[in-house]
């Protein structure tokens, strides 16, 4: 290079080759970035992914009251418990052993953040996945069933996460927070739709 | 020129020649391995670099056919490793082969991490050889728990649950960037295929570069040795290390002994105890996937459970992931973090040598842990053991400092035998 400038007998502006060579090594960034843009978004749910993960329906006339109906949706199992009158009872009254008892930590739509984690009390509507480490939690609805003071809820089998009749976690459990509460909504007496309220579907 | 001495006296002809004057190869093997000094004092810990590289070998091999007749996909990938195991001809010794390959490489590389700890082989100017290393275990550490999901059985798939999810722990962006690994609202067919994919294809590429750029790394410093002296700094009348002898013929015929040795051991574990209790090939991995039934306990790989066990020793579960990476970035820091004026344990005092013994036995304690269910006195040992563990790298530039040291010979204490 020094040798073609002498030819030309005059001296090189390096401060302009510097800036091109900047330059084109800001344009090929830029590319870059840009063409890895198609290999990234690959990697996001397929349009079949989201098609299957629609919101899905069920159908609680069938169930009675005291019996939990599992079904699944986006392959998560989602427990639906009829809670009688006595289990609705058993809600209440040991607040002080729940780590969450307002569910302020906990993740669930505006309408089930209330004592009975439902928008009505009778049906219970949860992810059963455990807030720890993603076991499914076992029923143990019977009061006493655990321990004599039990007042009924959920044990999860991995490493003993314990939950009241409102899937919410007690002290002393590894879980963190309560069970995660999905958007739901009943489009009907009876008819319940899982991933979807008024607002619109889950993302 | 060495090239010349080593490559024979008279020079090549014929095909070798014609050879030789289009690819290096001559050149290559007299600079590379004839002409590569090594420190002569090498000992039983340093088998295991050339064993890694054997392992590697072995599950490129093994993995290559395995890939020949595994189905990736939900509905395909549990029947066909059973089709693998039960039909295809030394299929069943194709798979055990990898399997055990799996945590043998592991076995390998943290004796092969010890040694470097043992030695300084971390110290300047081995930082970047030691940086790069680490990167060969981090992406050894993908690979491995990627294949682990392949077979599709129920551990599979709740493990993969449990890592993934891991991620969902990243502030602001961690359900999104669960949701984009996975490829779906849960552990699916599409995570399955690409963890195929980069099972296959990308990370072993990954390993392949990572470890040729450590072999090139190692071959610019030299390799450390036990006594942890420069072998460089004294030089012989021909220019060769006094202390070193060449790799080839004298350590390549030293690590075939090593190679011998450890497919005797490698051969009795995949003949008589391929699962290994259960360490190697975990029970509930031998039914298929399902979303709506936990194994009783779920555990990760023994390999994994050090980690695991931090993870769950800590009450918070964001704390509790931000402490499980912790435990593994701090290695990234030791070659700064140790401040003794000497390199090798052999001339270190008794606090560094407390401090890399009690940092060993909080690695086994912590593995152990991390396979039982996290409850009552265990959680309390893990904490323990996880203070311990995080201990010995960053009280490092305290202890290693006040530490007692004796003073390194002039060159490498070697004994003929």
């Amino acid at each position: 290079m020094a040798e073609h400038a002498a030819v030309a007998g005059e001296a090189v502006d390096l401060s302009r080759r510097k800036f091109l060579t900047r330059a084109t090594i800001a344009t090929g960034a830029v590319g870059v970035v840009c063409a890895a843009i198609p290999f990234v978004e690959s990697w996001n749910p397929s349009e079949r992914a989201r098609a299957l993960g629609v919101p899905t329906e069920l159908d609680l006339s069938k169930l009675e009251a005291g019996q939990m109906a599992i079904t699944l949706w986006r392959r998560q199992p989602i427990y639906i418990v009829r809670r009688t009158p006595d289990m609705l009872t058993r809600v209440s009254g040991h607040d002080a052993d729940l780590k969450d008892p307002n569910s302020d930590e906990s993740i669930q739509p505006e309408y089930a953040k209330n004592p009975d984690r439902a928008r009505n009390a009778e049906f219970l509507v949860v992810i059963g996945i455990c807030t720890h480490l993603g076991c499914l939690p076992k029923q143990k609805f019977s009061a006493g069933e655990i321990y004599p003071s039990w007042p009924g809820g959920f044990l999860c089998p991995c490493h003993g996460s314990r939950f009241d009749l409102a899937a919410r976690v007690f002290d002393g459990s590894p879980a963190p927070t309560n069970l995660v509460i999905p958007r739901y909504f009943y489009p009907k007496e009876h008819l319940l739709t899982i991933g979807q309220d008024e607002k619109g579907v889950a993302s | 020129m060495a090239a010349n001495s080593a490559a024979g006296t008279a020079p090549a002809k014929g095909l070798r020649a014609w050879l030789n004057k289009r690819l290096p190869i001559d050149e290559f093997i007299a600079s590379q391995l004839r002409g590569y000094y090594a420190p002569k004092n090498f000992n039983i810990w340093y088998f295991f670099g050339s064993l890694a590289l054997l392992v590697l070998v072995l599950q490129l091999a093994t993995g290559i056919f395995l890939a020949m007749f595994y189905k990736p996909g939900e509905a395909t990938s549990f029947d066909s490793v059973q089709f693998i195991m039960r039909e295809v001809p030394w299929g069943w010794l194709l798979r055990y082969l990898h399997s055990t390959g799996a945590s043998f490489f592991f076995i390998v590389v943290y004796l092969h991490m010890f040694r470097a700890l043992l030695y300084g082989s971390y110290r300047a100017p081995r930082e970047l050889l030691w940086l790069i290393g680490m990167l060969v275990y981090l992406t050894l550490m993908a690979e491995a728990f990627m294949g682990y999901v392949l077979p599709w059985g129920n551990m599979s798939f709740w493990g993969a649950q449990v890592i993934v999810n891991l991620f969902g722990t990243v502030p602001l962006i961690g359900p999104d960037l669960t949701l984009w690994i996975r490829g779906d609202y849960s552990i699916a067919d599409a995570t399955l295929n690409r963890f195929f994919s980069l099972h296959v294809s990308a990370l072993p590429l990954a390993l392949l570069l990572l470890v040729l750029l450590h072999l090139v790394a190692l071959r610019t410093t030299g390799s450390n040795n036990p006594d942890g002296i420069e072998i460089k700094e004294k030089l012989g009348p021909d220019g060769h290390p006094l202390d070193g002898i060449p790799f080839h013929p004298y350590y390549t015929v030293k690590d075939l002994v090593g190679v011998g040795s450890f497919l005797v051991v490698f051969a009795i574990v995949v003949f008589f105890v391929p699962t290994f209790g259960g360490l190697f090939l975990e029970s509930p991995n031998f039914e298929p996937a399902n979303a709506l039934s936990t194994p009783p306990d779920i555990t990760p790989v023994w390999y994994f459970t050090p980690y695991y066990a931090i993870l769950r020793a800590v009450p918070n579960k964001e704390l509790g992931a931000l402490l499980m990476g912790l435990s593994l970035a701090s290695y990234l820091f030791l070659p700064w973090l140790d401040r003794s004026p000497v390199k090798s344990m052999r001339y270190k005092g008794w606090l560094s040598r407390t401090a890399l013994a009690l940092f060993a036995v909080s690695c086994l304690v912590l593995g152990y842990l991390g396979l039982q269910p996290p409850q009552g006195v265990y959680v309390v040992l893990a904490r323990i053991f996880m203070v311990l563990y995080f201990a010995f790298f960053w009280l490092m530039p305290i202890y290693s400092r006040i530490d007692r040291v004796k003073p390194v010979p002039e060159r490498v204490v070697y004994h003929a035998h």
